[in-house]
C-alpha cells in the first residue's frame, strides 16, 4: 500500500508510545477483562446448573442449612458498597478529592465487612463439620456434597475477588491522595469501579442460587 | 510498490539501549516479542528433545531406554511444553507482538506495561510447570489433558503443572485483550478495517478466542487443584461429581485453543504467499471472514473430542455436524492461497518453501480431522496414533511450519541480520521429508490400531515404529540445521534494506531493525493492502 509522509492529522489517541492516554481504549480493555471474568465464573455456573438439575431435591434441602439472614445482610452491604463506589467517582469528577477518598474508603470498609461476615459464616459451617472432604459430608448424599462443594468453591472464588477489589481500592486511595487520579484523569478509578460492580453482580446471582434455593 | 518512508538517518534501532535491565523492564513491544521468541525457542528445543526420547523408546519392542513411568512423564511433559509453552503463545506472542503495531501503523500496543506483565506471567507459569519435574513426587503422568479422575488420584505432581498452565492462561487472556484494544484504538489514519493486512486480522480473531475461551480452562484447572487439595467433589465420582463435566469444560477451551494456535499461523501465511507470488492476495474479504468464521464456529465443536465418552447420541450427532462445518472456512483459506499463486511470479525462497509446506501439511491435517468428525470412523480411530498423527500435522505441520516460515520471513526485519538462504533451503528438505516419514507413519499405524500413549507395541507395529523413529532423526537433523543457520545469521554482520523481499505491508517501510518508535511520522493509508501493481490500484 502506498504511504505518504505528509503530516496529516494523526489519530488523536497517539502521543508518545507508552505515554498516550486513551480513555475509550482503557475502558475497552477493562470490559474485555470483565467478559473473561464472567466466563471464568460461567464454568462454575454451568457445573451448578448441571448438578442442580441432577439432584434438585438434595440441593433444595442443603440450601435450607445456609444462614439466609447473613446472606441478605451481605447482599445489602455489597449493594451499598457499589453505591459508595459510584459516589466516589462522581466526587472526583466534581473535583472533590476528599469526598472521593471518603467514599472510596467507605467502599473498602463495606467490602471488608462482607469478608468478615463471610468468614464467620464459613467458620460456623466448619464447626458443624460442613466442609469438603469431611467425614460428616461424606456421610451425606452426593447431591448435598456437591451443593456444599459448589458453595465453598463459588463463594470462595467470589471472596477472593472481593479481597482483590479491596486491595485494588487501597492502591487507588493512594493514587487519589497523590493526585495521580484527578478530575480530568480518573479512568483508573472508573475501571476499579467497573471491577467492583462485576463482583457485586456475581454475588447477586450467588445469593438466589445458594441461599434462596430452599 | 510503495514509496518507502525511512526514519531520519541516525534514528537508533530498538536494540540501541544496552544492559539486562533495559530488556527485563522494557515496555517496547518489539523487545517483548524478542523475549517471547527466545523463551519459546528454548522450550521448543526441550519439547523436541523429549519427543526424540519417546521415539527412541519405541525403536524396539520391550524396554529400550526407559521405564514405563518415565515414558508416561515424557508424553505428558512433551505435550504440556509444546502446547502451553510453544504453540499457544505461538505466532501471536512472538511475531504478533512485533508486527501487529507496525502493520497497523501504531507506535506500540495499547497497554505496553500489561504486555510486559503478560511475558512475566508466561515465564512464571513456565517456571511453575517445569518445576513440577523436580519437586514433589515426580513429574505428572496424566497426559497434557489432565483428565479426571486420574489427575485427581495420581500421586505425581499434577497440582504444580496445572497451576503453571493456569498462569500461562492468564498471560494469554491479557495478551488477547491487549491486541483487541490495540486493533480497535490504534489503527493509523486511513487504516480502516478492510485495509488492515491479514496477519492483524488473524490476530484479531485469535484474541477474541483467547479472551472468551481461556477463562474456561482457568476455572477447570483451578477446580482440579481444589479437587486435589480440598476434595471439593465437582469432578470426583467417588464424591458425587461427574468426570464427563471435566471433559466438557476442558475441551470448551482446548478445542478453541487449537484455533488460537492455528489462526495466527494462517495469518502469517497470508502475508508470505502474496509477497513471494508478487501478486495481491486472492479473496481478501473471504480470508477475513473465514478467520472470524473459524473463531466463531471453532467455539462450538468441542465435544468432538468426546464421541466415545458416553455422552448422549443426540449431542454427538450435532457436534459431528458442527465439526464438518468448521472445515469450510479452513478450506476457503487453502483455496485462496492456492489461487493467489495462480499466474503469480512465484519465488521459491526459504520463507515461501516453509509456507507452501504449511499449505500441504495443513491440508493433510485438516482432511484427517474430517475422518474423526465422522461418527463411525471416530470409534475406530479414537485414541490411536491416527489422532497423534492428525494433530501433529495440524500443530507442527501447520503452526510449527508457519512459525518457521514467519521466522525466515521476518528475520531480517526483526534482527537487521540475514541467515544463509542456501543453508535454509537445504535444511528445509530433511525437515519436510522427516516430518512426513514420522507423522504419516503415525496415521497408517493408527488406522491399523496402534493405541496412543502406550509404552510398548505389538510385533506387527514394529516396522511402523521403526520408520517413524528414523523419520524423527531426519526431522531433528533438519530442524537443528535450520536453527543453527538462524543463530549463525545473528552473528553475521550485514546491512539489511528496509524491504528485502519486496513486501508491501507497513513493516517493510520502516528500517531493519525498526527504531524504538517504529515510525518517524505515522503513515497515512489510502488503499487496500497487497496492492502490488500500481496500474491495478483501486480508487481510494
Amino acid at each position: 500500500m502506498s504511504v505518504s509522509a505528509e503530516p496529516q492529522a494523526a489519530p488523536p489517541v497517539q502521543e508518545h508510545a507508552g505515554e498516550h492516554r486513551d480513555y475509550a481504549g482503557a475502558k475497552l480493555g477493562m470490559w474485555l477483562f470483565i467478559f473473561s471474568e464472567l466466563i471464568l465464573f460461567g464454568g462454575l455456573f454451568v457445573a451448578y446448573g448441571m448438578y442442580r438439575s441432577m439432584h434438585a431435591h438434595e440441593f433444595h434441602k442443603a440450601s435450607g442449612e445456609l444462614n439466609l439472614t447473613l446472606g441478605v445482610i451481605n447482599t445489602l452491604v455489597l449493594l451499598t458498597s457499589s453505591l459508595t463506589m459510584v459516589l466516589s467517582i462522581v466526587a472526583i469528577r466534581l473535583q472533590r478529592k476528599l469526598q472521593s477518598m471518603f467514599f472510596l474508603a467507605g467502599t473498602m470498609l463495606l467490602g471488608t465487612v462482607f469478608l468478615v461476615n463471610k468468614f464467620f459464616e464459613w467458620m460456623a459451617k466448619f464447626h458443624h463439620g460442613i466442609y469438603p472432604g469431611s467425614e460428616h459430608m461424606m456421610a451425606r448424599p452426593p447431591g448435598e456434597r456437591l451443593f456444599f462443594g459448589l458453595y465453598f468453591g463459588m463463594t470462595g472464588l467470589h471472596g477472593l475477588h472481593v479481597t482483590i477489589g479491596v486491595v485494588l481500592m487501597s492502591v487507588m486511595l493512594v493514587f487519589l491522595a497523590r493526585d495521580r487520579i484527578r478530575h480530568d484523569d480518573f479512568i483508573k478509578l472508573e475501571n476499579t469501579g467497573l471491577y467492583w460492580h462485576l463482583v457485586d453482580v456475581i454475588w447477586i446471582f450467588l445469593l438466589p442460587l445458594f441461599y434462596l434455593a430452599a | 510498490m510503495s514509496t518507502a518512508v525511512h526514519a531520519p538517518a541516525g534514528e537508533a534501532s530498538f536494540y540501541a539501549r544496552k544492559g539486562i535491565a533495559s530488556w527485563l523492564l522494557t515496555t517496547d513491544h518489539k523487545r517483548i516479542s524478542i523475549l517471547y521468541l527466545a523463551a519459546m525457542m528454548t522450550f521448543f528445543l526441550v519439547g523436541m528433545t523429549l519427543g526424540v526420547f519417546m521415539r527412541l523408546e519405541q525403536l524396539t519392542m520391550g524396554p529400550t531406554i526407559m521405564k514405563p513411568t518415565t515414558y508416561n512423564a515424557l508424553f505428558t511433559l512433551h505435550g504440556v511444553i509444546m502446547i502451553f509453552l510453544f504453540v499457544i503463545p505461538g505466532l501471536a506472542a512472538s511475531f504478533g507482538n512485533f508486527f501487529l503495531p507496525i502493520m497497523i501503523g501504531a507506535k506500540d500496543v495499547a497497554f505496553p506495561r500489561l504486555n510486559l506483565l503478560s511475558w512475566y506471567l508466561f515465564m512464571t507459569g513456565a517456571t511453575i510447570a517445569l518445576s513440577s519435574l523436580f519437586t514433589g513426587s515426580g513429574p505428572p503422568d496424566t497426559g497434557w489433558s489432565f483428565y479426571v479422575p486420574y489427575s485427581v488420584k495420581t500421586g505425581t505432581n499434577v497440582t504444580l503443572a496445572v497451576l503453571g498452565a493456569f498462569t500461562i492462561g492468564f498471560s494469554s487472556i491479557l495478551t488477547g485483550l491487549n491486541f483487541i484494544t490495540t486493533i480497535h484504538r490504534l489503527r493509523t489514519t486511513g487504516m480502516n478495517w478492510m485495509r488492515m493486512p491479514l496477519f492483524p486480522w488473524a490476530l484479531y480473531a485469535t484474541s477474541w478466542v483467547q479472551v472468551l475461551a481461556t477463562p474456561i480452562l482457568g476455572i477447570t484447572l483451578l477446580l482440579v487443584v481444589l479437587e486435589r487439595v480440598f476434595h471439593l467433589g465437582i469432578f470426583d465420582p467417588s464424591i458425587g461429581g461427574d468426570p464427563i463435566l471435566y471433559q466438557h469444560l476442558f475441551w470448551t477451551y482446548s478445542h478453541p485453543a487449537v484455533y488460537i494456535m492455528i489462526l495466527p499461523a494462517m495469518g502469517a501465511i497470508s502475508e508470505i504467499i502474496p509477497t513471494f507470488a508478487h501478486r495481491t492476495i486472492f479473496g481478501y474479504r473471504a480470508i477475513v471472514l473465514s478467520s472470524m468464521g473459524i473463531a466463531a464456529l471453532g467455539s462450538l465443536v468441542w465435544a468432538h473430542h468426546m464421541f466415545t465418552s458416553g455422552m448422549s447420541e443426540f449431542s454427538i450427532i450435532i457436534f459431528s455436524l458442527l465439526t464438518f462445518l468448521v472445515a469450510i472456512p479452513s478450506a476457503i483459506k487453502v483455496f485462496n492461497w492456492v489461487a493467489t499463486l495462480y499466474k503469480g511470479s512465484v519465488e521459491l525462497r526459504p520463507p515461501m518453501l516453509f509456507a507452501l509446506a504449511f499449505v500441504f501439511l495443513f491440508s493433510i491435517g485438516g482432511l484427517t480431522g474430517l475422518f474423526q468428525g465422522a461418527l463411525a470412523v471416530n470409534v475406530h480411530i479414537h485414541d490411536t496414533y491416527f489422532i497423534v498423527g492428525h494433530f501433529h500435522y495440524v500443530m507442527f505441520g501447520g503452526t510449527g511450519f508457519a512459525f518457521f516460515a514467519a521466522l525466515h520471513y521476518w528475520y531480517p526485519k526483526m534482527f537487521g541480520r540475514m541467515y544463509s538462504e542456501r543453508v535454509a533451503t537445504v535444511a528445509f528438505v530433511p525437515t519436510f521429508i522427516g516430518f512426513n516419514l514420522l507423522y504419516f507413519t503415525f496415521l497408517v499405524m493408527g488406522l491399523q490400531g496402534m493405541p496412543r500413549r502406550y509404552y510398548d507395541h505389538l510385533p506387527r507395529f514394529h516396522a511402523g515404529h521403526l520408520h517413524a523413529t528414523i523419520g524423527s532423526w531426519i526431522l531433528v537433523a533438519g530442524l537443528l540445521l535450520m536453527i543453527g543457520n538462524l543463530v549463525r545469521g545473528l552473528f553475521r554482520k550485514a546491512t539489511i534494506p528496509a524491504n528485502p523481499w519486496g513486501g508491501v505491508t507497513l513493516e517493510w517501510t520502516v528500517p531493519s531493525p525498526p527504531p524504538t518508535e517504529n515510525f518517524a511520522v505515522l503513515p497515512v493509508i489510502s488503499e487496500p493492502p497487497y496492492t502490488f501493481n500500481p496500474v491495478a490500484k483501486e480508487p481510494a
